[in-house]
């Protein structure tokens, strides 16, 4: 089980204040959906939550299980359950998809290597699954992937790597309809009691597949609205227009 | 064993490089040089008299040429505490069952034997100045095939060695492949008949025991028109506190339509100025290929070359240097063009951590013969921390006005993103920076035959795990 807990978080990139105040809680077994225009903070609070040191917290607490993970690294909180699917992933080359894969395995188990074949295995059952050619194991890590193969490889690392906790920004952006649903499946298939999941998206297409419990708006930098799945389907309809007033009305200084 | 340090001791406990071995050497020069000492030398190998000849018109060009005004500090190497021969071992065995147990247990610990059961088509092992253990398979050479060290060949193929030896490093090239003429000992003797594969890699390993050694291995290759080879070597030595000299010439000819790959594993300790000469000569439609690895040693100078002289020779290096704590590794590649249609090729990649330097010192030269050449150069360097340092120094002499040369270079940090990419799957710092680090290497191990690769990586990693994290 993991529970995600966010008090009152200001993030600061440089001297430029983009996050003033989020709190937010996302209960083992549920899955969020964070929507908002562009530039107004979204990525900047995933990157926040995985510690990301461009990022810098001035005030506020992020809390994982109850425990204070704000001054933790980056891969201390990967190997406490948290996975983030970024925007836009990282290539490099000279490293195999399997050989990374494989290596952030034996990292998440304490530095004892995980058997080969059982993981072969299951990194082509998985890649079956998400109709991911057999080369891509082989291939350099997102090397010269498209930005649609990409995200499809975020998702089979989150598969193989069974976090409790992730959060996957715009893991729908650039994928084709097929695509989409096969993504799709993929969270799908990471749904149970013991995983929490927050999507940043700006479609409906993609909540249609993955039904969210819960859907937050952010704009400037705060959540300025939450709801239930109907919640992105009025967006969907009226923009965020009618929202800027709520930005106004819960700035408080 | 003579006084030393603690901190040595320790060196040498965690060393993966292992320990001393306590072999005293059945004949030993002493220390220091002079013309007496090359007169033994010859004689303790019972060498025709034009050989010792050679050595002593050698010795004396030696004392005449300066030390190189390039490049990394030599001061350090004190050329009259060098112990110029030593023989390890009476006789050289077909069979490691015949070699001393100690030196034995040493090759063993490198994976020598088990190499050669395994995968090798050939296999020869030296120990401070002369062989001790040589084998090639039948079936190689029931085909003509030649491989032992090169006192061997003295003796049994003294045409072979006559013909060749010198012709393409002469002994005035420079200071130390005069030295190396005049006190050689030792390499790699491989001849390669007219249209005969070895393609099985044949290997040489040589290592250095004691401290204050001077090996000068001297290596012949010889692959006959339409023939082709894969040649390995390897070499380490302990840590230890006083330093060691390893100064070897290497002569490969590659004739008409012929083939040879040259692989290099150097992994010298710390205490070792490696200062080499190597030199190839590529016939019509020949290709020459240097695989070059330098992890090791203190200072390392090194660029072997490629005369190109026969129309649409290809000559390649890839070479990697890995430099950490008070190493310098001055390596790179000469090639040069002098017939038509000839193609070059240079990658180097280097890795500087801890405070270590690495530099490349190219050549390509196109000579008025050397229509339409093409060349290609490209320089990579990754400096783990601001200690470290790299600079290149390419020089293009061309005398031509149809060819064409490309060169890049670029020089960079571990990327940020990649990192964080990796930590955010649950990597830690070090190993992640490792993972970057063995990527940019790939294009090099990708070369190598698996097995090397696989001790190629831990090497790497070994040496590397001081340095970050
Ligand atoms: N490292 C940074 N340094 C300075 N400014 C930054 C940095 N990262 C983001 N910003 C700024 O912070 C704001 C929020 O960016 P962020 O990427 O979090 O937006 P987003 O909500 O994810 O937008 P999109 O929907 O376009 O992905 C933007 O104005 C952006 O320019
Ligand atoms: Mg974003």
């Amino acid at each position: 089980m993991s529970t995600l807990l966010i008090k009152d978080l200001k993030v600061v990139a440089g001297e430029e204040p983009i996050l003033n105040g989020v709190n937010l809680e996302i209960k083992a077994g549920e899955v969020h959906a964070l929507m908002g225009p562009n530039g107004t903070g979204k990525s900047t609070l995933s990157e926040t939550i995985m510690g990301n040191p461009l990022y810098q917290i001035v005030e506020g607490q992020i809390f994982l299980d109850g425990q204070d993970i704000t001054t933790m690294s980056v891969d201390e909180r990967a190997r406490a359950g948290m996975f983030l699917a970024m925007q836009y992933p990282t290539e490099v080359v000279g490293i195999s998809n399997a050989d990374f894969i494989h290596a952030a395995l034996n990292a998440r188990n304490g530095n004892q290597p995980v058997a080969i074949l059982p993981f072969l295995n299951e990194l082509k059952q998985q890649m079956d699954f998400l109709e991911i050619d057999e080369d891509y194991a082989d291939r350099g890590l997102n090397a010269d992937f498209s930005g649609g193969e990409k995200k499809r490889n975020e998702i089979l690392q989150m598969m193989m790597l069974k976090p409790s906790f992730a959060i996957l920004d715009e893991i729908d952006s650039g994928l084709d309809i097929d695509a989409l649903q096969i993504v799709a499946k993929g969270i799908n298939a990471m749904r149970s009691d013991e995983f929490s999941c927050l999507m940043v998206t700006h479609y409906q297409r993609l909540l249609n597949y993955v039904v969210p419990d819960v859907v937050h708006i952010m704009m400037g930098g705060k959540i300025v609205k939450t709801g239930g799945p109907e919640l992105a389907q009025e967006l969907e309809k009226t923009g965020y227009a009618d929202l800027s007033g709520a930005v106004e009305g819960s700035d408080n200084d | 064993m003579e006084s030393e340090n603690p901190q040595f001791e320790k060196d040498q406990l965690r060393d993966e490089r292992g320990a001393m071995d306590p072999v005293a050497p059945v004949f030993s020069t002493g220390v220091g040089i002079d013309a007496e000492t090359i007169k033994q030398i010859s004689q303790a190998k019972n060498e025709p008299a034009w050989m010792l000849e050679i050595r002593l018109a050698a010795y004396q060009t030696y004392l005449d040429l300066p030390m190189p005004k390039f490049g990394p500090d030599l001061n350090g190497i004190d050329l009259d505490q060098i112990k110029y021969f030593q023989r390890a071992t009476d006789h050289i065995a077909r069979d490691w069952e015949d070699v001393p147990n100690d030196i034995k247990a040493t090759f063993e610990r490198i994976g020598v034997p088990e190499a050669e059961r395994k995968y090798l088509a050939g296999s020869a092992a030296q120990y401070e100045s002369e062989a001790i253990y040589s084998n090639l398979k039948k079936d190689l050479e029931s085909q003509g095939i030649i491989f032992m060290d090169t006192d061997s060949a003295l003796q049994k193929h003294p045409d072979l060695v006559r013909q060749y030896f010198g012709t393409l490093v002469p002994a005035d090239d420079n200071k130390f492949a005069a030295l190396n003429t005049a006190v050689w000992s030792g390499g790699t003797f491989l001849y390669v008949p007219k249209n005969v594969h070895a393609d099985i890699p044949i290997q040489s390993y040589f290592r250095i025991n004691a401290g204050r050694t001077g090996q000068f291995e001297r290596t012949l290759i010889i692959v006959e028109k339409g023939g082709s080879v894969n040649y390995v070597e390897g070499c380490t030595a302990p840590n230890y506190s006083e330093d060691s000299l390893h100064a070897a010439v290497v002569e490969v000819f590659v004739k008409k339509d012929g083939y040879c790959r040259y692989t290099t594993i150097q992994n010298w300790s710390t205490n070792v100025y490696s200062l080499e000469t190597k030199r190839a000569q590529a016939g019509t439609n020949a290709t020459m290929e240097w695989i070059d690895g330098n992890l090791g040693s203190k200072v390392t100078m090194k660029y072997p070359s490629i005369y190109l002289v026969g129309q649409g020779a290809t000559g390649s290096m890839l070479s990697i240097a890995a430099a950490g704590a008070n190493m310098h590794q001055d390596t790179g590649a000469k090639m040069i063009h002098m017939a038509p249609h000839t193609h070059s090729t240079i990658v180097s990649k280097a890795i500087c951590h801890n405070g270590g330097r690495a530099d490349y010192r190219g050549l390509i030269k196109y000579t008025k013969a050397a229509t339409k050449a093409k060349s290609h150069v490209e320089c990579d360097t990754i400096l783990m921390d601001p200690d470290s340092a790299s600079d290149t120094f390419p020089v293009n002499d061309i005398e031509t006005s149809d060819g064409t040369i490309e060169h890049e270079a670029h020089v960079s940090k571990i990327a940020e993103d990649q990192l964080y990419y990796m930590q955010s799957r649950g990597l830690d710092e070090a190993t992640a920076s490792q993972l970057i680090v063995m990527g940019f290497l790939e294009p090099f191990t990708k070369q190598l035959p698996m097995e090397y690769a696989v001790e190629l990586d831990r090497l790497i990693k070994f040496q590397m795990e001081d340095s970050i994290g």
